[in-house]
């Protein structure tokens, strides 16, 4: 990518002077010059020297194959830029598009998701904002603003690179496509009804000739996964995660077309590709109404499942539910992982998740078989035991009651869609774990269940402990299991190295690099909670790690 | 239409209601407005209030009261008995109109009041009969819808409604007494520090949460409160030992400022001189690990006994 993009900028430059008269002759060589600042199949690529899509690679692993910096230098790693990002917006952008009014107030920018670097330039996107910026200094290069007509600005988990166009979604259900070398935009579309409450915080996935894309919602309509053409936008195909249609198979785990066509299941953050047999896997939100499943009894297929969809057709192939009938809003959209490993002597094609309900799975990434399930949270306290097919079997009485129940984990799940990280040299997955109470109170016990996420009061009663967990995928028993000494609570993600590094935060506002092999507390540096999941990549020789923290940047590299 | 003719389709929707299918009635026609125009008279409060507002069944500009009015008693006559006094549906398979596709996108009547004249039939839902409503109370009665969906709260959660009391009072005071005298008695007595517990926490929602937490739930908890205040004790590898309030801790450093008011901190990693032991004491640390072993029923009984401490 790197000297293509090079070439293209000063020979693109050369051209526009040309342009007026030589515009026709010299078209065909100009876009073919252009073509090529990340094509598909460069993210088919192993993690390594760029950061071109969401986990960096299709595996999840978010395991760099760099190995500059080790357990051995760590501790050299030096500070070589910080930004806030608060900064930026006050100066202004250089860009803008929208379709609302600019008046709707949007909080200031937060950093929950991946940056991606291609060609030493780095993407960093908040809620309506994309800077495009020089990886070496942070100077900006473009800065892209959405006027939003409004939306739930939660987050903005980053944007897809296909081609010379940046891809990224709107809180207002927009995915818009720019020039990544200039910001322009190219084109925008509608992804997702705005007047049905939908608001749209994924990180597109490109794949191929298909940008995948998620969205939001709490107000009871359905989920679903859609395919773009990324050159224009078009719609190729829509999932539905639940039944909307009366002959759907999976209506059979609801009492109703309009219960299940009101079941929520939305997809929020991107999934995991296998090229071997074009399966795009990727997990699924939680039932709604969230916390009263009184008018929607069943196992409400397919939330808060592992979903396989082929990525040609969008056709379902297999699906594994990790929660059924949840009525904790715990999610299931947590990135899976893939694993070329081992089971029983025998070579086979994985996926494992860690989920929000305190539970790790391994499965068949081929056909759906589950091989294992745990518990790997200390306090979970929800469910009855595992049923045959190792989903947990819901404990109906720790839903939320009139007296209260008393359930473990809390709201927010063990875990949540902080990215967790794969080693494959040791074959430990890496998660975080909150293991904490609240009390439940049902507070409305209307027969026809509430709406959304309405009906129910929590306190959150005790935070009991906060660990990193390296989890054997093979049993899902913690090989190593470090509990943050005093943190209550952790937010941040994960990322290993081919070193056996591991990277993440405390909860303590501390950055912190431990040994992956064993835990052993290597290095930190205080400077806050860590808001999305550190990344790692190479310009100049030199291996970065970059990591956020609410809205400032922090780029450390190894000398 | 005048109200009084609106009674008299009341039979009617009860007939219809059986399996009649829809009758042929044309849809609303040229006179639906467009979306409302923000009127002249919206306050500062209003404005505000409607640019803050996330989605666009809040972000309406008011309605007009007369209007939302005459639509509320219209509904009330022709539509409450399938959709609910609060339009969450009703007993007569009605569904709820809050989070309808159709409401959600109607702007001012123009789809509901297709719907309204035409009817529905849908398989499996109970089918709508068509009502013979004019154009103006079709849009009354959108109006009406609106502004109710407009009262939504965060997060898909309905309208506030009717607020319905609950007693989350449903343990057995005896059985508490006995689980208090287990479980409690060794730090707390009614007679003591609990004495008057409940009518200090009259609610025993709060009364709850506080005993599980240990802490008055929702107020703030004072540091320095000899029984609830976190001590620590440094032992260094020269002997010196030095005890305090413990500031922060975590993987790497340990802060305390001792009883004379001297901040000390502590690297725990290469301290020099180096810390050798670290002892930790947090006199809640039991209602922690009470969380691990209270069943909701003994939450429950303990809470029950609780509220008699008046």
């Amino acid at each position: 990518m790197k000297t293509t993009r090079r070439f293209a900028t000063s020979f693109a430059s050369a051209c526009a002077a040309l342009a007026a008269t030589l515009a026709i002759a010299l078209l065909p060589l100009t876009l073919q010059a252009q073509d090529s600042v990340l094509e598909p199949a460069e993210l088919l690529e192993p993690l390594g020297a760029s950061w071109p899509s969401y986990s960096g690679d299709y595996t999840g692993q978010r395991f760099s194959s760099l190995t500059q910096v080790t357990p051995d230098n760590v501790q050299q790693l030096t500070l070589a830029w910080a930004l806030r990002m608060n900064d930026r917006v006050r100066e202004g952008f250089t860009k803008v598009g929208g379709e609302g009014s600019g008046d709707f107030r949007i909080p200031p920018p937060t950093l929950k998701g991946s940056i991606l670097q291609v060609d030493d330039i780095i993407y960093v996107t908040a809620p309506d904002h994309v800077w495009a910026m020089d990886a070496r200094d942070g100077t900006e290069l473009w800065h892209y603003f959405w006027k939003t007509r409004g939306g739930t600005h939660i987050a903005n988990r980053g944007a897809a690179i296909w081609k010379d166009a940046l891809i990224f979604e709107t809180p207002d259900n927009y995915l818009v496509s720019l020039n990544v070398r200039t910001g322009e935009e190219n084109w925008h579309v509608e992804i997702a009804s705005f007047e049905l409450q939908y608001f749209s915080t994924m990180a597109p996935l490109v794949i191929g000739d298909h940008v995948l894309v998620g969205t939001g919602n709490d107000l009871d309509q359905p989920g679903f996964l859609q395919s773009f053409d990324p050159a224009t936008g078009a719609l190729q195909w829509k999932f539905y995660t639940v039944p909307v249609t009366a002959d759907d198979p999976a209506l059979a785990t609801w009492p109703s077309l309009d219960a299940a066509s009101h079941g929520g299941g939305q997809v929020w953050i991107p999934g995991v590709y296998d090229p071997e047999t074009g399966y795009y896997i990727f997990g699924t939100g939680n039932p709604t109404p969230g916390y009263t499943g009184v008018a929607r009894e069943g196992d409400n297929l397919y939330t808060c499942s592992l979903v396989a969809i082929k990525v040609s057709t969008g056709e379902l192939v297999w699906h594994f539910q990790t929660s059924p009938h949840d009525t904790h809003d715990w999610d299931s959209a947590q990135t899976p992982i893939l694993i070329d490993g081992d089971i029983d002597g025998q070579p086979r094609k994985l996926v494992s998740t860690a989920a929000r309900n305190g539970y790790f799975f391994t499965v068949d990434r081929i056909t759906g078989e589950h091989i294992v399930t745990s518990q790997y949270g200390t306090t979970a306290n929800w469910a009855l035991g595992l049923r045959e097919n190792g989903s947990p079997e819901p404990n109906p009485a720790k839903s939320a009651t009139v007296p209260g129940a008393l359930v473990s984990p809390i709201e927010g799940g063990v875990t949540n869609w902080q990215p967790p990280a794969f080693n494959p040299q040791l074959g430990l997955f890496y998660t975080h774990e909150n293991n904490g109470f609240n009390v439940l109170y049902l507070t409305d016990t209307d027969p026809r269940g509430s709406m959304g996420l309405g009906g129910k009061r929590f306190a959150v009663i005790g935070f009991d402990n906060a660990a990193l967990n390296a989890i054997d995928y093979r049993t899902g028993k913690p090989k190593w299991r470090h509990e943050w000494a005093g943190s209550r609570f952790v937010g941040a993600g994960l990322l290993t190295t081919a070193s056996n590094l591991v990277f993440t935060g405390d909860g303590n506002s501390n950055l912190v690099a431990l040994d992956g092999a064993d835990g052993k507390l290597l290095w930190h540096s205080r400077i806050g909670n860590i808001s999305n999941a550190p990344q790692t990549w190479m310009i100049d020789g030199r291996q970065y790690l970059v990591v956020a923290v609410g809205d400032t940047l922090y780029a450390y590299v190894m000398y | 239409m005048p109200k009084e003719s609106l009674l008299k389709t009341l039979p009617l929707l009860f007939l219809l209601t059986a399996c009649q299918p829809a009758t042929d009635t044309p849809g609303v026609t040229a006179d639906t407005p467009a979306t409302s125009a923000i009127p002249a008279n919206e306050t500062p409060e209003q404005q505000a209030a409607r640019l803050q507002a996330t989605f666009p069944a809040q972000q309406r500009p008011p309605q007009d009261p007369a209007k939302v009015a005459m639509g509320a008693d219209i509904y009330g006559v022709n539509c409450r008995a399938c959709h609910g006094q609060d339009l969450r549906g009703g007993d007569l398979g009605g569904p709820n109109l809050l989070r309808s596709e159709l409401v959600l996108q109607d702007q001012a009547g123009e789809l509901i009041g297709g719907v309204v004249r035409e009817g529905r039939n849908v398989p499996g839902n109970t089918v709508m009969p068509a009502l013979p409503l004019s154009d103006s109370e079709v849009q009354a009665v959108a109006a009406y819808i609106h502004s109710v969906a407009a009262t939504a709260r965060g997060q898909g959660a309905p309208p506030p409604g009717t607020e319905v009391p609950l007693d989350i009072v449903a343990g057995s005071a005896a059985s508490g007494t006995e689980l208090f005298g287990q479980l409690c008695s060794s730090c707390h007595s009614a007679s003591g520090d609990l004495a008057g517990l409940a009518t200090r926490i009259p609610d025993p929602e709060t009364l709850q949460n506080s005993w599980v937490a240990g802490r008055v739930w929702n107020q703030p908890v004072n540091a320095s409160d000899p029984r609830r205040m976190v001590t620590v004790t440094v032992t260094l590898d020269n002997g010196e030992r030095i005890s305090g309030r413990l500031g922060r801790r975590d993987d790497f450093i340990v802060s305390l400022t001792t009883e004379a008011g001297d901040y000390r901190s502590f690297s725990l990693q290469e301290g020099s001189p180096a810390v050798t032991g670290l002892e930790i004491n947090d006199p809640l640390a039991r209602h922690l690990e009470l969380l691990r072993e209270l069943t909701d029923d003994m939450m429950h009984d303990i809470t029950a006994y609780l509220v008699t401490l008046k």
